[in-house]
């Protein structure tokens, strides 16, 4: 369990950090989610002792660790950018932090057999870090982070620097490397979608501080705010209110609540079929209904048509507020 | 032929006939100079006392500089690059003075700090410790002068290397000890290595702030090219080829090592 208290960072002018409080739960998969310059990839870095505060402190597992420095911190860390040991096979890669430990090599070499089976790199003990193909490589860093059995992983926008689809790909493995070695893991993010399809809870930052902590599904459902709202998933704005354009309905006819509009476009996803629409006032916004909706609305552009919220008015910041959670300090 | 290819080819010419006139034709006009009157003279001529001690000077005087450089260039070049401290710049520029000043200049400045009217000379003198005009101050001399090749080569390749592989190794229970000789020395070898060369070509073969130090004393402070210097004074003209030669011999092998040495396949 790694929990940061109070924790405050400055780089010259900038605030990177303003008294950031986290848990982050023994066994569980984090995101610290947020956009660049939010302080996710700072916190991160004060976590493994990189990088120290100014104010706060780091505990993990009931030491606390401020002041500890990163080599001590007995932390697996990952870079996005692999910090591959050039000049180092594979092999010895990974063997690297069980050598600085002065394991028996019998010993070594089973673990780093083991390892490259669980990161699916058997087979490539003798290549080169640039013999590897990107997601190899950041395979390979995983298994030297794990290969000490760390107390805390921690990933810094592991995949940030992959194709989409290896992204992809890497991510779901990643899931299902956590399901297999459950060690208590945080992972910077800046990709909502990533954030959501595999960790447990994730940590949604902006400006140097936490806007909402909780299991993906909260966050969505129930923004605590404006910000946690547009940055997990699309938004669209009608008069004063922020709506996820699911929860839009189009109805041929006038109702009560419901704004006049005209269709500008309407675009077939498949399944989904988002309609642009144009508000009296010149706004425009995006709805998002089922194909059926759509046939059954015989939707063109240029229709008029009344839109409005399916969810009564700041419905989902009221249900968060009543739980009471933005007041209480903040926990996973 | 198109023009594209002339230009080509003719740059090449130009460029190979530059090199030839400057440094092939007087090179080989040396060797040519040298094995002219016979092997047998050219080995007697290099087998004298004087070219012997001559020769175990300048070995001696590389031998010590050379690592010197090396151990405190590396970490000059650490400072430089990964310091955060006021006054870097200045510290930077200064690394390349030794570049910039003539090195008669260094080797004048060295007797007004050591000589025996120089700032520590009647105390150097009283301890029995004398530096110039004996080997110590040839020593010194070296130092100086080779100073920068180590830092210079060294530095951008830190730079380039970044921290991070240094981070890696300390998350994963490196000391600072073990990340610099498992991590960041074997990145920066090659740089060291070529730096190594530089400075040992450069020691080998320097004259000018030797000769203002040294005193010229045949058999006792005389180097390798203060001999060629002397004999050619003295009109010994083929010794002075021959002991050139040597030179070049002692130059061509030391580029000759790093050849040898530089991986064959790089990795990326």
């Amino acid at each position: 369990m790694i929990s940061v208290t109070g924790v405050s960072k400055r780089f010259g002018d900038f605030q990177a950090l303003d008294d950031v409080s986290l848990e982050v739960p023994e066994g569980s998969l984090t995101a610290l989610l947020g956009p660049s310059g939010s302080g996710k990839s700072t916190l991160l870095r004060i976590v493994a002792g990189l990088e120290a505060p100014d104010a706060g402190d780091v505990v993990i597992d009931g030491r606390n660790q401020t002041g500890v420095p990163a080599q001590r911190r007995e932390i697996g860390f990952v870079f996005q950018h692999y910090a591959a040991f050039k000049h180092m096979s594979v092999r010895e890669n990974v063997a690297f932090g069980l050598k600085i430990r002065k394991r028996p090599k019998a010993e070594i070499a089973a673990r780093v057999d083991e390892l490259l089976g669980i990161v699916g790199l058997s087979g490539y003990q003798d290549r080169y870090p640039s013999q590897l193909s990107g997601g190899q490589r950041q395979r390979m860093a995983l298994a030297r982070a794990l290969a000490v059995e760390p107390r805390v992983l921690l990933l810094d926008e592991p995949f940030g620097a992959l194709d989409a689809n290896v992204r992809a790909d890497l991510r779901r493995w990643l899931r299902r490397l956590h399901e297999e070695v459950p060690v208590t893991t945080v992972i910077v993010t800046h990709d909502q979608e990533e954030a959501m399809e595999i960790t447990d809870r994730i940590a949604v930052m902006h400006d140097g501080r936490i806007a909402q902590v909780g299991p993906p599904r909260e966050l969505y459902e129930q923004p605590a705010d404006d910000f946690v709202m547009s940055f997990l998933g699309p938004v669209s704005r009608l008069g004063e209110q922020l709506v996820r354009p699911h929860d839009l309905r189009i109805t041929a006819d006038a109702r009560d609540g419901a704004l006049e509009a005209m269709v500008t476009r309407v675009v077939h996803l498949g399944f989904e079929v988002r309609v642009e629409l144009v508000l009296g006032d010149g706004a425009s916004l995006a709805v998002q209904v089922t194909r059926g909706e759509a046939e059954a609305l015989e939707l063109r552009s240029g229709d008029i048509v009344w839109v409005a919220s399916d969810r009564p008015a700041g419905e989902a910041f009221t249900a968060l507020r009543s739980g009471g959670a933005p007041d209480a300090p903040l926990s996973v | 032929m198109s023009a594209e290819r002339t230009t080509r080819y003719g740059l090449r010419t130009l460029a190979l006939a530059y090199l030839g006139a400057l440094l092939f034709v007087p090179v080989g006009l040396v060797l040519y100079r040298t094995f002219q009157p016979g092997i047998v003279e050219v080995w007697a001529s290099i087998t004298t006392p004087a070219a012997v001690h001559a020769f175990q000077l300048t070995m001696m005087v590389t031998l010590i500089a050379v690592p010197l450089n090396t151990v405190l260039g590396i970490l000059a070049a650490l400072v430089i690059v990964r310091g955060r401290f006021r006054g870097k710049a200045f510290l930077d520029m200064l690394i390349d003075l030794p570049f910039a000043i003539s090195p008669i200049v260094v080797g004048l400045s060295l007797i007004f700090v050591y000589g025996r009217t120089g700032w520590f000379g009647s105390a150097l003198a009283n301890a029995g410790i004398q530096i110039i005009f004996s080997w110590p101050g040839i020593v010194l001399a070296t130092i100086f002068v080779t100073l920068p090749f180590v830092v210079r080569e060294v530095a951008p390749v830190l730079r380039e290397v970044g921290t991070e592989q240094e981070q890696a190794a300390a998350t994963l229970g490196a000391s600072s000890w073990q990340t610099f000789r498992r991590v960041t020395l074997p990145a920066i070898r090659w740089g060291v290595a070529y730096g190594v060369v530089l400075s040992t070509a450069r020691a080998i073969g320097e004259f000018g702030a030797v000769s203002v130090v040294s005193g010229h004393i045949a058999g006792q402070t005389e180097t390798l090219t203060l001999l060629v210097e002397q004999r050619f004074q003295n009109f010994n003209i083929a010794g002075a080829y021959a002991a050139s030669a040597l030179l070049a011999v002692i130059a061509l092998g030391t580029l000759l090592a790093m050849t040898l040495i530089k991986p064959r396949k790089e990795h990326a």
